[in-house]
């Protein structure tokens, strides 16, 4: 359940940047590697817990799982690795070179408009 | 309205651990993280391993336990200082505990400092402690399913130790499936098979040991 640090460390970010841009965030994307990976259900569910009493409550979180490329050592394809069904998909070995796999991530924070208002309607377009 | 960022996530954690990391560079210590599931034999194996290398290499010990303080007991027993982090619940140390803890050391000539994290083979390899080397152990009870069922803790491995292989005959466990399934996610990492009860295969660990000890 790293989940959970990882929830509280995104929080704290977005919320020091709410108060600094005083807008309420409405979407935030995180992404993380193979080696480092978040499970997308307990993930959201340990962010919307921990983000309950906040500006950050309600909001959306999405996760993006960047794939890991490694080159198998038998017969040199390379291929997107599934850590999870470690096997080459062309000839079943199992020895393989990797590329880096990438970092745990906050890519972004999206905020409503602050000229907007947070009564204001949540539909961007006007009518 | 969007902000970009790219700020990696456990950048707390980070800071602390790029503070622990200069704090061993500047005394020359060798930092290593025990990681493993509870019940693996991390203590007897740091505890096997202090009294092996007493005289020759000055080891000091941070537990990493939920509650109490038995394991920090244990090491003291073997002739190491020991400093107890109780994490209450957390299933994982953190960078910021470490730092704490080294601040309640005494031994001003240890050469390694081990960190014996919490038992737990999901969460513990997501932080950063500042170490320069990872040591997952696996036991032979477990069972020769824990790499292909954890692969990620695997993944960031610099030494597997294979534990308990004194009971390899009584239990059914596939040894090559095990080295092939730790190769498949990790082909750099040193693997070890030790049995810290009976001693066999620990010399290979203690040379090891002592010959990173002397490179940092």
């Amino acid at each position: 359940m790293h989940e959970t640090a990882v929830a509280e460390s995104i929080l704290q970010t977005i919320c020091d940047y709410a108060a600094k841009m005083n807008a309420r965030p409405v979407r935030a994307v995180v992404s993380c590697g193979q080696f480092n990976a978040l499970n997308d259900e307990v993930m959201r569910f340990a962010f919307e817990a921990a983000a309950e009493s906040t500006v950050a409550q309600g909001m959306d979180l999405q996760i993006r799982h960047i794939p890991l490329r490694a080159a198998c050592k038998a017969c040199r394809i390379s291929f997107e690795f599934d850590i999870y069904d470690p096997v080459c998909p062309s000839c079943k070995s199992m020895e393989f070179e990797f590329e880096p796999d990438a970092p745990l991530l906050l890519e972004d924070i999206e905020f409503e408009d602050p000229n907007e208002g947070i009564a204001e309607s949540k539909d961007p377009e006007p009518q | 309205m969007k902000v970009s960022l790219n700020q990696k996530i456990l950048s707390r954690n980070d800071d602390f651990a790029a503070k622990n990391k200069a704090y061993f560079r500047r005394r020359g210590i060798l930092c290593l993280n025990f990681i493993s599931s509870p019940g693996s034999g991390k203590t007897t194996v740091i505890a096997r391993t202090i009294g092996a290398l007493k005289g020759k290499l000055n080891i000091a010990v941070i537990e990493g336990d939920i509650k109490t303080d038995t394991d920090a007991q244990k090491i003291r027993a073997a002739g190491a200082e020991a400093v107890q982090i109780e994490t209450h619940g957390a299933c994982h140390l953190s960078a910021e505990q470490v730092a704490n803890a080294l601040t309640l050391l005494n031994s001003a000539d240890a050469k390694v400092i081990i960190i014996e994290n919490v038992g737990n083979l999901v969460c513990p390899s997501a932080f950063d402690l500042g170490e320069h080397r990872r040591v997952v152990v696996l036991s032979v009870p477990e069972g020769d399913d824990k790499p292909v069922k954890y692969p990620g803790t695997f993944a960031e491995a610099d030494v597997v130790l294979i534990n308990k292989i004194d009971l390899m005959d009584y239990l059914d466990f596939n040894l090559e499936r095990v080295l092939a399934d730790i190769r498949a996610v990790n082909p750099d990492a040193v693997i070890l098979q030790i049995s810290a009860s009976t001693g066999e295969g620990m010399q290979a660990w203690y040379d090891w040991l002592t010959k990173n000890a002397g490179a940092e």
